[in-house]
C-alpha cells in the first residue's frame, strides 16, 4: 500500500481539496448571487401583487364611495318625499352588489322642529333586501353615537369606519362609509344628516386571504389604527393591532414598521412575521379607508428553490469530487505503479544485483523513458562493474607485485645498523623512504679491502618501477665496480661508460661516490652531478664544495674529478638526495639546502640514527601533510679515527 | 371593542347553573366546613361587561373562592344597555361595582346604597389630547370638543371643569376612541387601563399625546367599589361580609397568579363574545394593581378612606351634583368582613 507520501496520496489531497474548495466557493457564490437577484425581482413582484390587490379593493371602495356620495348629494339638491327617500336607498343597495346596507340619518331636528330621530336602513339579509328603521334597531346606543355618524359628522367629511361589528344594523363586520350632507336654514349651511353605506368586511378579507403566495406567505390587511383585519392568524383578526402584537412579542422595530403600515407609508422589509418567521413584506395603503395591505413571503420558502438547487449542485459536485478522486487515484496509480516496481528493482540494483529485472514499460510518457534509461544505466553500469573488477584484479596483481619489488629493493640496500660492529674507527648510518612502491634512490657501502670503506648515494632520474631496475643496474655495476677499481673517478667513469652503452631510454643517475681511509680519515671523492654533501667538523656545519662532475647514463666517456678531504676524528659526512631539499608542504614551498643547513646544525651529533631521525622528522613536519613526491634518502658517515685498542 | 351578544346570556346563566351543580358535587365530596351548609345564592353586576377590570371577582368565582365562602355567585351579564345600579335597585342584584362617585349621586337621590369595599383607591380616569392640538394644560381644553362619557362617568371631568373654571365643547364619547383618533374630537375621555392603552395600541406612542390624569389633577375620586342595598345589608350582613372577603381575596389570587387570571377573564370574554386581546387585558390587570393599593403606607386593601370620602363628597357638592353627602359611617357598610 501506498504510505502518507506516496504520490497518490498527495495527488489525492491536493487535487481533491483544491477541486472541494473551489466548488465550494462557486456554489456559495451562486446561493449568494442568486438570492440577491431573487430579493430584486421578490421586491418588484411583492409590489406587483400588492398594488394588484390594493387596486382590486380600492375599486370596489371607490365604487361604493361614488354612490355613498351621489345620494348625498342628490339629498343636497333634491327634495325627496318619504316614500321616494326609501325607494331611493333601496335602489342603491339593489343596484350595487358591493353594497352590503345603506341608509340615511338624520340629525334629530332635521324633519321638523321637534326632536325626532329617523334613520331609514335597507339591508340584505340572507339574499332579501330588509329594511329596518336605526333608531329603533339599535338597542342601547342611539345612531346619533356610533363612528360611523359622529366622526363624518364631526369632521365634516366622507369618512370610512374602523371595522366593526354592528349589532342591530346588519349584524355583520362591516365597514362604513358615512357621507354627511347638509341643508340650507335661514342662510347658513346646516348638517341634517349622514347617508351611510356598509360594506361586508369579510367579503373584502375574503379577497385578501384568498391570495396565496409560495406555501405559507399570506396577504393581510390592517385597519386605519392597525387592527388585523385579514391574517392566516384568526384570532388576531379584529381582535389584536399590530401593535397590541408588537407588545406581546415585545419587539419595538416592529410597533415602529406598524407606524409607518398605518401613516400610509409603502415599504419592503425583512422582518419576523407576526408568526415568527423571517419573512419579506411589502405593504402599501388603501386610499380611501388609510387602511394597508401587506403581502408576506416567507424567506425559506422564497429561497427554497435556490436552496434545493444548491442542495443538488453541491451533491453533484461531491459526486464530481469523488468520481475525480477516483480518476486521479487510477491515473496516479498507473503512473506510480511502473515507478515503484523501478523503485523495487533500483533498490536491488542499489544493493549491488545487476542481474535483477527491471520492469518492462511500454508507454512512450517520462516513464517509460525513465525505465529505458534505467534499463541503459544498468547494463553500462553492469559493463563497468565488470571492467573495473577486472582492473582491479590486474591492479592488485600489479599491486603485488610491486609489493614484492619493493621488498626485494629495500633488501638490496644494506639496512642492518650497526653495518660494521668490529669497526669502532667509524659510524655509518642510511635510510631510504621511496615515494612510490620503489623508488628510484639509493646509497651503498661496502669495504674495498681492509681499511678502504666505500659509500655512495644515488638518484636515477625519474621515480617508480624503471627507475627501480635503472637503479639496480646502477648499484650492481657501481658495487662490483668499485670493488675493482677502488678510486671513486675511476669507478663513475667506468660505470658511466657501461651505463651509456645500452640507454636507450636516456634514463640517468646522480651519483657521489666516497672512499673513506679508516686508517688516516681521508676521504676520496667523486661527484657525477650529485647534491653536494655537508661537512660537520670542527669548523661546523657546511656544504662541501665540489666540482660539479656530469650525470651517470647519458653519454660515454665522461671525465669525473677525484678530489679528497681529510676526517678528523668527530667529524661527520651527511649525504642527501633532492627528496630532502626539494620536499615541498601545501604551499608548494621547497624544503632547501639553507633550512637543511639549518636543521643539521640543530640536529643530535653523537648517535647518527638520531640524526637522521630527526632530519626526517624536520622534513615531514616540513611537508606538512603533503603527498612525499620523490624518495628521501640520507646517508650519514662519522669518522672516530683509530683508538688505542 | 365593547360587542355584547344576548344569547350568551342565556349559555351564560345556563354555565353558571351547570358550574354551581359542579360545585356543590365537590362541596359534598370535600370535608371543608362549607360544605355542611347548604350555599347562599348571591348575583354581582360589574360595571362592564367581562374584563380584567374585573378579574378578583372572576377569578373568585372560577378558583370556587365563592363557594368556599358559602356563596352560590352569579355574575350577571354587564355592558351597555346594563346599569348596574339599576339592576341593584330593582333587586335584580345583590351586589354591584360601582364608582363612588356614582353611589353618592345615587344616594343623594335617595337609593339607599351602601359601600362595603373600596377597590380602587384613586382615579384613573385621563383626558388625552394630542400634541398636535396644542393642548398643553387642562386650561387650554377650553372651547375645545371634548369627548366625554354619559352618564356618570363624565361626573370627575366635569367637576375638573368647574373646579377650572373653563367650558369645553362636549361631544359624547362613546366605547371607542376612533373620534378621538380621527381627530373628531380635541381631547378624549380615557381609563388608564383601557382606553389609554388602546390608543397606545393603535399606533399613537405616549410621546405624541398630551396626558391629564385626573388624579393628577386633584380630583382624586375613588372609583370601583363594591356596593349593595342597605336592605340587603341588613337582611344577611354575613352574605355581604362573606362576598367582600371573597372577592378580595379573589383579587389577590388574580395579582398573585396573573397568568391564570388572565386565562379565567378572557374565557369569560369568550363566553360572552367579546373580542379578547390578552395583552390589552394583561396590561388593564397591571394596572388595577397600581390601583388596587396605590398609598405606599400599609393600608389594608378595599377600605374606604374617610378623608377621600369626605373629598369627594365636597368637590360633589361644590361642583352641583349632589347637594348634601351622607355621613362616613352611614355610608360604609359596617359588616364589612374586610375590616376585621
Amino acid at each position: 500500500m501506498p504510505g502518507k507520501n506516496s504520490i497518490v496520496i498527495k495527488l489525492v489531497l491536493v487535487i481533491s481539496l483544491c477541486s472541494a474548495l473551489i466548488f465550494a466557493v462557486t456554489l456559495g457564490y451562486n446561493y449568494y448571487s442568486s438570492r440577491v437577484i431573487l430579493e430584486q425581482e421578490l421586491e418588484a413582484n411583492a409590489r406587483n401583487l400588492a398594488m394588484s390587490l390594493v387596486y382590486r379593493v380600492e375599486t370596489e371602495l371607490v365604487a361604493v364611495t361614488g354612490v355613498t356620495e351621489g345620494l348625498a348629494r342628490s339629498l343636497e339638491n333634491g327634495r325627496y318625499s318619504e316614500r321616494e327617500l326609501l325607494s331611493l336607498i333601496r335602489s342603491t343597495v339593489e343596484k350595487n352588489p358591493g353594497i352590503y346596507g345603506s341608509g340615511v340619518a338624520f340629525e334629530p331636528d332635521a324633519l321638523g322642529t321637534s326632536f325626532r330621530l329617523y334613520a331609514p336602513f335597507y339591508y340584505r339579509d340572507k339574499g332579501k333586501i330588509t329594511f329596518i328603521r336605526l333608531e329603533n334597531s339599535y338597542q342601547y346606543v342611539p345612531y346619533l353615537y356610533w363612528d360611523w355618524y359622529q366622526i363624518p359628522r364631526e369632521l365634516g367629511r366622507m369618512e370610512w369606519s374602523e371595522p366593526y361589528f354592528d349589532e342591530g344594523a346588519g349584524n355583520i363586520l362591516m365597514s362604513t362609509c358615512s357621507v354627511p350632507f347638509y341643508g340650507e336654514s335661514s342662510g347658513t349651511k346646516k348638517l341634517r344628516g349622514v347617508v351611510k353605506a356598509d360594506i361586508s368586511i369579510d367579503s373584502l378579507t375574503e379577497l385578501v386571504s384568498s391570495v396565496k403566495i409560495l406555501k405559507t406567505g399570506y396577504a393581510a390587511l390592517l385597519s386605519r389604527n392597525g387592527m388585523v383585519l385579514a391574517h392566516p392568524l384568526k384570532d388576531a383578526v379584529m381582535n389584536e393591532t399590530f401593535f397590541s402584537m408588537a407588545e406581546a412579542n415585545n419587539d419595538p422595530a416592529m410597533r415602529k414598521l406598524g407606524q409607518k403600515m398605518i401613516r400610509g407609508e409603502s415599504g419592503f422589509v425583512l422582518y419576523k412575521s407576526l408568526m415568527g418567521v423571517t419573512s419579506w413584506m411589502y405593504y402599501a395603503p388603501i386610499r380611501s379607508t388609510g387602511w394597508t395591505l401587506a403581502v408576506v413571503f416567507p424567506e425559506a420558502e422564497l429561497l427554497e428553490n435556490v436552496r434545493r438547487l444548491s442542495m443538488t449542485m453541491a451533491v453533484m459536485g461531491f459526486v464530481g469530487v469523488l468520481l475525480l478522486i477516483a480518476a486521479v487515484v487510477y491515473v496516479a496509480s498507473t503512473i506510480t505503479k511502473p515507478l515503484r516496481l523501478l523503485a523495487a528493482a533500483t533498490d536491488e540494483l542499489a544493493s549491488g544485483n545487476f542481474d535483477v529485472e527491471l520492469p518492462q514499460v511500454r508507454s512512450q510518457d517520462e516513464v517509460g523513458v525513465l525505465a529505458h534509461d534505467f534499463q541503459v544505466m544498468k547494463e553500462s553500469l553492469k559493463e563497468y562493474i565488470k571492467n573495473l573488477t577486472e582492473t582491479t584484479a590486474a591492479k592488485e596483481r600489479i599491486q603485488s607485485e610491486l609489493k614484492v619489488a619493493t621488498d626485494i629493493q629495500a633488501s638490496l640496500l644494506p639496512r642492518l645498523f650497526p653495518a660494521f660492529p668490529d669497526r669502532p674507527e667509524f659510524d655509518i648510518f642510511a635510510s631510504m623512504d621511496p615515494a612510490k612502491e620503489v623508488g628510484g634512490d639509493f646509497y651503498d657501502f661496502f669495504f674495498i679491502d681492509e681499511t678502504n670503506l666505500c659509500f655512495l648515494i644515488a638518484d636515477v632520474s625519474d621515480k617508480g618501477v624503471p627507475a627501480a631496475l635503472y637503479m639496480m643496474v646502477a648499484k650492481t655495476l657501481l658495487k662490483s665496480e668499485g670493488q675493482r677499481l677502488g678510486e671513486p673517478d675511476r669507478i663513475l667513469s667506468c660505470v658511466n661508460n657501461i651505463l651509456a652503452l645500452e640507454n636507450d631510454s636516456s634514463m640517468f643517475a646522480t651519483v657521489f661516490c666516497a672512499i673513506l681511509n679508516t686508517k688516516t680519515g681521508e676521504v676520496r671523492f667523486a661527484n657525477a652531478g650529485h647534491n653536494p654533501p655537508l661537512i660537520m667538523d670542527s669548523r661546523g656545519t657546511r656544504y662541501l664544495v665540489l666540482q660539479p662532475g656530469f650525470v651517470l647514463g647519458p653519454m660515454p666517456d665522461v671525465v669525473y674529478a677525484a678530489e679528497r678531504i681529510i676526517l678528523q676524528p668527530g667529524d661527520t659526512l651527511f649525504l642527501y638526495t633532492d627528496g630532502v631539499t626539494e620536499a615541498q608542504n601545501r604551499e608548494e614551498e621547497l624544503y632547501g639546502a639553507p633550512r637543511l643547513l639549518d636543521a643539521l646544525q640543530r640536529a643530535p651529533r653523537e648517535d647518527l640514527a638520531e640524526m637522521i631521525h630527526y632530519i626526517r622528522a624536520e622534513v615531514k613536519q616540513h611537508a606538512g601533510g603533503a603527498p612525499q613526491s620523490d624518495d628521501v634518502t640520507m646517508v650519514a658517515v662519522k669518522y672516530r679515527g683509530i683508538t688505542a685498542g | 371593542m365593547k360587542i355584547t351578544a344576548q344569547r350568551k346570556n342565556k349559555e351564560l346563566r345556563k354555565w353558571g347553573l351547570i358550574k354551581a351543580l359542579l360545585l356543590l358535587l365537590c362541596f359534598f365530596a370535600s370535608p371543608s366546613p362549607a360544605a355542611e351548609t347548604a350555599l347562599k345564592k348571591a348575583s354581582l353586576i360589574p360595571l362592564w361587561s367581562p374584563q380584567a377590570q374585573f378579574a378578583g371577582y372572576y377569578v373568585a368565582l372560577d378558583k370556587g373562592i365563592f363557594a368556599r365562602h358559602g356563596i352560590d355567585l352569579t355574575i350577571l351579564k354587564a355592558g351597555p344597555g346594563h346599569s348596574p345600579v339599576e339592576a341593584l335597585q330593582n333587586s335584580k342584584a345583590d351586589f354591584a361595582v360601582l364608582w363612588l362617585t356614582t353611589a353618592l349621586q345615587r344616594r343623594s337621590a335617595g337609593v339607599k346604597l351602601v359601600n362595603l369595599a373600596q377597590t380602587i383607591q384613586r382615579s384613573s380616569m385621563m383626558l388625552i389630547a394630542k400634541k398636535t392640538s396644542g393642548i398643553k394644560t387642562v386650561a387650554d381644553m377650553n372651547g375645545r370638543k371634548v369627548g366625554m362619557w354619559g352618564g356618570d362617568l363624565s361626573i370627575p371631568p366635569r367637576t375638573l371643569f368647574v373646579e377650572q373654571g373653563i367650558k369645553v365643547q362636549e361631544v359624547l364619547q362613546t366605547h371607542t376612541v376612533n373620534l378621538f383618533l380621527r381627530g373628531g374630537i380635541d381631547v378624549a375621555s380615557a381609563m388608564w387601563y383601557n382606553e389609554y392603552h388602546t390608543i397606545l395600541n393603535s399606533g399613537y406612542d405616549p410621546e405624541e399625546l398630551s396626558v391629564f390624569s385626573l388624579n393628577e389633577q386633584g380630583m382624586n375620586f375613588p372609583e370601583d367599589g363594591i356596593y349593595t342595598l342597605l336592605k340587603t345589608l341588613r337582611k344577611d350582613p354575613a352574605l355581604a361580609g362573606s362576598f367582600v372577603a371573597a372577592s378580595l381575596e379573589g383579587w389577590r389570587y388574580a395579582f398573585d397568579h396573573p397568568d391564570e387570571a388572565l386565562d379565567i377573564v378572557i374565557k369569560y370574554m369568550r363566553e360572552a363574545q367579546i373580542p379578547a386581546n390578552r395583552i390589552h387585558q394583561k396590561w388593564m390587570l397591571d394596572r388595577m394593581r397600581d390601583l388596587f393599593r396605590p398609598g405606599a403606607g400599609g393600608d389594608k386593601p378595599g377600605i374606604l378612606r374617610k378623608q377621600d370620602y369626605e373629598a369627594v363628597g365636597r368637590a360633589m357638592i361644590k361642583a352641583g351634583l349632589i347637594r348634601s353627602c351622607p355621613a362616613y359611617d352611614d355610608f360604609i357598610g359596617r359588616s364589612n368582613a374586610g375590616e376585621k
